[in-house]
This record gives C-alpha cells, sequence and structure tokens, in this order.
C-alpha cells in the first residue's frame, strides 16, 4: 500500500504527485522515443495514427469532458485545422509557421461558433453540433475553389528545420514530429487543469449558476473552451491530413464527429488517459477485426459497416458495465492492487441521481 | 454605515408581483435577516442582487456603487459572495477544488500564462491555496480537502458551499437558508461561524432564514417579508412581537 | 401550381419527418432523453415490414404484416428500455444520447446483414399510384402519410393531455423521485414509452417506404426529423409535426430557387438558425428555474 504524504502546497500542485508516478511516466517516454527501434515502419505508422487521434480526442475531451459542452461537431474542426494548415502552406508559408497558425485560426473559428452555442445546453448544443457537422461537410464542396472541393487536396512534403518529413517514406520522422505534439497538447492539457481557467471549466460543467456568482465569466469561459479545444484539434486535423496524404470533404465527416465522442466516452470521460485509451482502440479495431473477419470467414470479405456496428456495441457494452470507460476501470483496478487487502466492493460506487426536468432552467 | 441599500424595488413575474416596493438597508458590520413565510420572495431579492434578475423599478446600491450596472459574474468582484437554498456546488470535483473556484475573483493570471505554467501561475497557485487554506481550518474541513463533493454527506455540503463564499474574501456575504436540513448540533455550529465571520472576519452577513432560534442568537436586525412586502424591521425581539408579523406566520387569531 | 405543388409534396416528406420527430419528442417528454436512433428504428421497423410482406421474404399479406412490425418495434423499443436503458437509469442524459448513438450504428449494422445494402422496395398497396386533383399530383402513398399523421399527432396529443397513463408519463418526465412516491411506476412507464415510440417509428417506416425505396442508411432521415422536432420545440407534439412540415416544405423549395450545392444545407442553416434565434424552439416549454 503506497501512501502519499503530503508536506506543502507544491506536492498538490506537481505535475506527478510522487517519484513512484514520474519514474513510470518517464519510462513510458523514453519507450516511446526508443519506438522506432522496436517496431517495424507499418506498426510504427499504427502507433502514429494512435497519437492523432489522441490529440484530436484531447480537444474533443477538454470542451466535453472538462467544460460539458457536448460536440458532435469536432469533425468540422478538424477539417478547418486540416485544410488551414494545407492552404497557409500552399500560400507560401514555411510549416513551422503554417502548422501553429492553422491551430489557432480553428480556435478563433471555435470560440466564434462558441457565441452564438452559449446558450445551448445538452441535447440542443449536441444537435447544434451535428447540424455544424453537416454543414461543414456541405461547404468544404461549396467553397471548391479554395478546397479542392470532392478532389480533395493533397499535401506536401513538411520541411521541419531543414528536415524533410514525409508520412509514407519517412515514417520515423513523421512519428517524432506527432509525438512532439502529442506531449506539447498533453502538457497543456495538464497545466490548464491545475490553474484557475481549468477549475472554471469545471464549474461551468457542473453549476453554471454558482459559477457566475463565484466570478466566473460564462460566456467567456465557455468561448475559451472552444477555442483551445478547437485549436488542439484543428493541429490533430492537420495531421491527419498528412497521415492521409489525401483529404476531401469525406474524410470529415459526420461519423468521424460521432467516432471522438464515443472514442473519449469508451477511453474514460474527463481524463487525459481517456483521450489515450479511446484512441488506442480506435485506431486498432480495423486490424483486429480483419483478423478477426479472416480468421472466422476465410478472409476477403466485405462487410459494410462492421467497424461502426462493433463500435457502437462496445460503446454500449462500456455505457452499460463501465461508464467511467477505460480509465475508469483502469483507476478500479489499481485501487484494488493498492489498497490490497483492504479494498471494499462499493468504493466506486456513483450516486444515483434521479431525473429532474431541465426543462425548468 | 449602509453597505448595501436596496430602494423601493420591486419585481415581477408575468402577473404575480415577487418583490413589492422592497426598501432595506445593511449597515456594515452587522447581521441582517430576512425572515417570511415560503414565497415570501426572500430568496429572490437575493437573486435580484446577485443580478439573475432585473427589477422592474427600484435601485440597488452596495458601497456606494450601482449594482444594476454590473453582470451576474462582476457582482463576486465588488466582494458580495452567496451561498444557495438547493446547493450549487460543483458536484464532479473535491471541496479543495469547489473552494479554489471561490477564489476565481482574485485571477490574474492570463489564458497563455496557464496554459505554460508560468512561474507566476505557480507562486499565485500558492497564494490561493493558503487563503483556501485558512477557510478550511475556520470550518474545520480538513478530513473532507480531497474528497470528492458527490459522496458527501448534506450536511458537510452546506458547509463547503459557506466555505467556497468565504474564500471569495467577500466584504458581503448572502446566506441563503444556511440551517435549513441541519441537526441541531449543526445549526449551532453554524451560528457560532456566522458569529466568527462577523467578529474576526469583519464581513457583513445578509442571510435568509426560517430558523428563528438562529436569527434571535445571531443577528442585529431583521426584516419580515410576506408577499414580497415589508412587513416589519427591527431587533429579533420585536419583529417577532409584532402583531402583523404573528398574524402573517400563524394567522389572525393567533394575534 | 407550381409553387402548389412543391407545396404539397412537400408536405407529404414533412408529415414523414413529423412522424419520427413525434417519437423523439415521445421519449423526451416521457424521459427527457433523446434517441439519437429514432431514425433508425423507423428504418428497422421498414424493413421488418419488407421482410415480412416482400415476395422473396416471407410474403406474408400487408394487412397482417404491418400491424405484425408495428407490434414487433413496440416490443423491441419496450425491450430496449427494459434490457438497455434501465441500467442507465441514474444516470445522466448524455449517457443515453451517446448509447442512442452507438445503438443506432448496430441496427444500421444488424439490417445490412440481415436484409443487404442494396435498396429495396416495399410492396405496399399504397404504391397504387397517383391521385390528380386541382392541378396537382399526390401519390396514394403521399396522402395516406398525410393522413396517419395528423391523425397520430392528435391521438398521442389528447393521450398526453388527458388519459392518466399519459399524465404519469409527464410527471415521471418532471420528477422522477417524486412520480415514485406518487405511486408511479416510472420504469414500467418509460418502458411503454419506448415501445410507443418504436410503434410510432414502424407506423413512419411502412409509410416511408411505401414511397420509395429504402437501404440501410435510411435512418440518416433522423437527423432532418432532429431539425424539425427542434424546431418545433421538443416538449410539444404538435410542434414536432408543425417542424416535421416546415422542414419537409423547406427542401423542394430550396432546391427549386437555389443553386444545388446550397439546397441540401437548407434544413440544417435553418435548424442552426432557429436554435440560436428560439433555441428552445417555436413552441417551447422552458421556464427559468428557481434557485
Amino acid at each position: 500500500m503506497r501512501i502519499l504524504f503530503k508536506t506543502s502546497y507544491n506536492d498538490d500542485i506537481r505535475l506527478f504527485p510522487d517519484r513512484w508516478t514520474l519514474a513510470v511516466y518517464a519510462a513510458l517516454l523514453a519507450l516511446a522515443f526508443a519506438l522506432p527501434l522496436l517496431l517495424d515502419e507499418f506498426y510504427l505508422g499504427e502507433v502514429t495514427n494512435v497519437l492523432i487521434w489522441a490529440i484530436a480526442g484531447l480537444g474533443l475531451m477538454l470542451l466535453t469532458g472538462q467544460t460539458g459542452q457536448v460536440s458532435l461537431g469536432h469533425a468540422a474542426f478538424l477539417a478547418i485545422g486540416c485544410y488551414t494548415n494545407t492552404i497557409l502552406i500552399e500560400a507560401g508559408l514555411p510549416f513551422i509557421l503554417a502548422f501553429p497558425l492553422a491551430g489557432m485560426i480553428t480556435g478563433v473559428v471555435g470560440a466564434i461558433i462558441a457565441i452564438p452555442a452559449l446558450r445551448l445546453h445538452g441535447i440542443y448544443l449536441a444537435i447544434a453540433t451535428i447540424a455544424l457537422s453537416i454543414l461543414a461537410d456541405d461547404i468544404i464542396v461549396l467553397l471548391d475553389p479554395w478546397t479542392g472541393g470532392v478532389s480533395g487536396k493533397f499535401p506536401d512534403a513538411i520541411t521541419l528545420f531543414g528536415l524533410e518529413i514525409e508520412r509514407w517514406t519517412m515514417p520515423v520522422r513523421f512519428y517524432y514530429l506527432v509525438l512532439a505534439v502529442t506531449v506539447i497538447c498533453t502538457l497543456f492539457y495538464r497545466n490548464l487543469l491545475r490553474s484557475p481557467l481549468g477549475r472554471a471549466f469545471a464549474a461551468v460543467r457542473d453549476s453554471e449558476v454558482s459559477a457566475s456568482a463565484m466570478g466566473v465569466h460564462i460566456a467567456r469561459t465557455k468561448g475559451t473552451a472552444f477555442g483551445l479545444s478547437c485549436m488542439i484539434t484543428g493541429w490533430a486535423g492537420a495531421l491527419m491530413g498528412y497521415y492521409a496524404g489525401a483529404f476531401n470533404n469525406e474524410t470529415f465527416s459526420l461519423v468521424i464527429s460521432i467516432t471522438l465522442l464515443m472514442m473519449i466516452v469508451i477511453g474514460g470521460l474527463g481524463s487525459i488517459h481517456g483521450a489515450f485509451f479511446g484512441a488506442v482502440v480506435v485506431a486498432f479495431l480495423p486490424q483486429v477485426l480483419s483478423i478477426l473477419k479472416g480468421a472466422v470467414l476465410g478472409g476477403g470479405v466485405a462487410i459494410p459497416g462492421l467497424e461502426t456496428g462493433v463500435f457502437g456495441m462496445i460503446l454500449i457494452l462500456f455505457i452499460l458495465f463501465e461508464p467511467m470507460g477505460i480509465y475508469g476501470r483502469w483507476l478500479k483496478v489499481r485501487t484494488w492492487f493498492e489498497l490490497f487487502p483492504f479494498a471494499r466492493k462499493d468504493m466506486f460506487r456513483r450516486q444515483k441521481s434521479y431525473l429532474k426536468t431541465e426543462r425548468l432552467r | 454605515m449602509s453597505l448595501l441599500e436596496i430602494k423601493d424595488a420591486t419585481l415581477k413575474f408575468g402577473g404575480v408581483v415577487a418583490v413589492n416596493n422592497l426598501s432595506l438597508s445593511v449597515n456594515e458590520g452587522e447581521v441582517y435577516a430576512i425572515v417570511g413565510p415560503n414565497g415570501a420572495g426572500k430568496s429572490t431579492v437575493f437573486n435580484l442582487i446577485s443580478r439573475f434578475y432585473q427589477p422592474f423599478s427600484g435601485s440597488f446600491t452596495f458601497d456606494g456603487q450601482n449594482l444594476l450596472d454590473r453582470a451576474a459574474d462582476q457582482v463576486a468582484d465588488l466582494g458580495i459572495a452567496r451561498t444557495f437554498q438547493n446547493i450549487e456546488l460543483f458536484d464532479h470535483a473535491t471541496v479543495l477544488q469547489n473552494l479554489l473556484v471561490g477564489r476565481h475573483r482574485h485571477r490574474k493570471t492570463s489564458l497563455v500564462e496557464e496554459l505554460l505554467f508560468a512561474p507566476r501561475v505557480r507562486r499565485e497557485e500558492m497564494a490561493h491555496r493558503a487563503a483556501v487554506e485558512e477557510v478550511i481550518d475556520f470550518l474545520d474541513l480538513q478530513p473532507y480537502r480531497d474528497k470528492m463533493i458527490a459522496g458527501l454527506p448534506y450536511g458537510v455540503r452546506k458547509v463547503v458551499e459557506l466555505g467556497r463564499a468565504l474564500a471569495s474574501g467577500p466584504r458581503l456575504l448572502l446566506l441563503d437558508e444556511p440551517a435549513s436540513g441541519l441537526s441541531v448540533e449543526e445549526t449551532q455550529d453554524m451560528r457560532w461561524w456566522i458569529d466568527d465571520i462577523r467578529k474576526q472576519m469583519g464581513i457583513t452577513v445578509l442571510m435568509v432564514e426560517h430558523d428563528m432560534g438562529l436569527v434571535s442568537s445571531v443577528c442585529d436586525r431583521v426584516l419580515a417579508l410576506a408577499d414580497g412586502a415589508k412587513l416589519a424591521e427591527g431587533t429579533p425581539a420585536q419583529v417577532q412581537a409584532d402583531p402583523t408579523v404573528i398574524e402573517a406566520y400563524l394567522g389572525a387569531g393567533a394575534v | 401550381m407550381d409553387v402548389l405543388q412543391l407545396l404539397v409534396s412537400g408536405l407529404a416528406n414533412g408529415c414523414v419527418y413529423g412522424l419520427i420527430a413525434l417519437g423523439f419528442v415521445l421519449i423526451y417528454k416521457a424521459t427527457e432523453a433523446v434517441n439519437f436512433a429514432q431514425g433508425d428504428f423507423m428504418m428497422l421497423g421498414a424493413f421488418v415490414t419488407l421482410g415480412l410482406t416482400n415476395a422473396e421474404y416471407l410474403h406474408m399479406p400487408f394487412w397482417l404484416a404491418a400491424p405484425l412490425a408495428i407490434m414487433i418495434m413496440a416490443v423491441l423499443g419496450y425491450l430496449l428500455d427494459n434490457l438497455v436503458l434501465r441500467h442507465l437509469f441514474g444516470q445522466s442524459q448524455t449517457a443515453v444520447v451517446i448509447l442512442t448513438i452507438a445503438l443506432g450504428f448496430v441496427i444500421r449494422f444488424v439490417a445490412g446483414v440481415i436484409w443487404g445494402h442494396e435498396p429495396q422496395t416495399l410492396e405496399s398497396p399504397l404504391a397504387i399510384g397517383d391521385i390528380h386533383f386541382g392541378g396537382v399530383v399526390l401519390g396514394v402513398a403521399d396522402v395516406a402519410v398525410i393522413v396517419v399523421t395528423v391523425l397520430m399527432t392528435l391521438f398521442l396529443y389528447q393521450f398526453f393531455q388527458r388519459t392518466k397513463l399519459g399524465l404519469a408519463m409527464q410527471a415521471a418526465s418532471q420528477n422522477q423521485m417524486a412520480a415514485y412516491y406518487m405511486g408511479i411506476p416510472v420504469k414500467r412507464v418509460q418502458g411503454l414509452i419506448w415501445g410507443l415510440s418504436g410503434a410510432t417509428a414502424a407506423v413512419a417506416g411502412i409509410l416511408f417506404a411505401s414511397k420509395g425505396a429504402i437501404d440501410p442508411n435510411a435512418g440518416l432521415l433522423g437527423i432532418k426529423a432532429f431539425a424539425a422536432a427542434v424546431i418545433g420545440g421538443f416538449g410539444s407534439l404538435p410542434g414536432a409535426l408543425a417542424g416535421g412540415l416546415i422542414v419537409g416544405v423547406i427542401e423542394p423549395f430550396a432546391s427549386r430557387y437555389f443553386a444545388a450545392g446550397y439546397s441540401q444545407i437548407a434544413p440544417y442553416a435553418l435548424l442552426l438558425i432557429v436554435l440560436v434565434l428560439r433555441p428552445h424552439g417555436l413552441f417551447s416549454q422552458i421556464r427559468i428555474k428557481k434557485v
């Protein structure tokens, strides 16, 4: 049983509460750095995909998990980040400027969209974001001269610090680029969580009325949440464009939006780990399914809708039996081991809340 | 010296007059209670002060400044903090985090600084934590510091709600039914806390309350409200003896 | 005449949206959850009927297959609530929303596995031809859609307002604990509502499939029905119908008068406008909460 004895405020504020946790994450980071030496190109590409989805997941997690604003339209921001990045580079900007700028522009768009979205709660916000996702799809096609419409765009290789980075021919360099962005975004997220703004986000999620009474400017806070969330998602979108090698309006469809939300719920809503766990599921599910298909049906049979169907099934099972997601289950297992033999059966039992109508808000 | 002044305030909800030409004035350093039957408009007065509602007419002044010029989230900045009748805590956060949100009006760090966790952010965090720790000490919340609100008993939540309001370092504290739902011992604790808040911290307290025992033991002045209008004002003893108040509470035959 | 034709065919489509929207609103009124899979329920209802009555499947007479399909969907709705949603009792509505979205995916997949992904046509007696009146052409199926939708809206509205069960459902949606105290079997009431919603979806499916071919992705219509329910205001049954009609009428007018790319975004643009200007719809039921 490991007991954490805090002796200063710093112990609470630090990124890693104790030496052990610091060591674990340092080891994880070291492993991440060493990965290209351990895996072949194909699997390295798969891990890169996981990281990209994790970044997107972090973006959505910040908005939905931390600030409580459900968004079923984040693929729109993936698209904005992706197209903006490519358009800026085509206009002559170097990657080192275009990439951060693309994220920031996406963030600004997100903050602007937040303005009408301020008055929407829960289900209405979800529906509005669905409409947004569908509209984004159609608007991309309408803006053909800039976006290439249905034929899409093919991003060039990245030139960064004199090095050329290309997803297919230089997977290792691309992996390190994605890893760097992942680490930066995760750091941003953790810093937010331990600062007043992160707490303000949670306050807006749990009780707007009392947050307001404590001096939290609801509109500005939601706008900032949208802005930051969309910025991170925009970066993920740009990276997705490079990973796919080609993209058009269908790359960022409503199904992607929904997948993103389902992903963070499966991973564990409200936690950073959740974004990563969810990304692992999304990125590796197609592989696992095709292996199973091969084993059961002898391969080569196309079953349309299998992936989304199975993904949906997984989500349903999680919501029913493990609403805290993969991270929640991991926490429970870890706590059981840490407290062994004193773990009690209903330690994580949630308070049941009986429905009280939201129509009187 | 008058800290909060309400003059001729009126609020209507459709056809219902919730607050009817109400005037009251709370002096600095005093503990002032608003009592009255349910539906008298007591919490409505609080919601007017908190700027959740816009009055139909009337003036609201705090420390000489016009409250009606401010939005709901600017009220905390003026130095007014409140609790809620039905406990509006942040359920998915710990007690400590709830109290820290109470410090939000003292936030001096910007978005970029916080994203990068600049040294200034760390210094500010430590200052906030120290301030919050004083409140935790005052209210004996140490055992609950890192517990999620969702699992806490009702009495503790009420105390946390009080703590969150105190954490913002207010000059005026609005307590909406601080003793409702509390046991006798907890009410006694609340009584001593309110006393200490006034004496040690120099905070003015305006409270809505039904528990006349608590009101009599800790309040300087009382306002009796019924149907949104003032019935009587004075010391607790005076108000309790006032015939119109007795009639409103107990009916005409009791006078 | 042209305008009238557009209007009338838009009305028929609008009624289908309205029927699906009715299903949404039913569940919302009773449980304050939104069933994002309602469109897919409609598709499933259509396919079940198809599976019962079409020549290449069971080839039952239509007038037997249709009520049977409606009953099957009602039972499915009830079972869904009983077996799956009951576990969510006490969780937030977001969980139900996400669950129903996932459910939609699963239903689409299952339908594709059972009946294939090719568009198929329901052998419906309603698909017998067109009626001409006053220079306007309308399919028999379309007329049936309009008639049935109006009748169902009236019936459901009265059901909620007048009957004991309807009032019980409303009570359960406004305050579950209080409803329990009043002796309302909240869980059973919710199960019934889901069953009713399933039946409504089945009716919508049968009528929709009588108008044209369907495939497992037909459920995506549900999103437009969403727009309808939102525009009308989620708590209102007649609002659902009104919203459906509005969306249904806008579509043909938009494709007639706007360029190709712009017309298909019309319903969604309208939805966003309504959400921004009047977030709770045209016939909203929202009041201010007292803190």
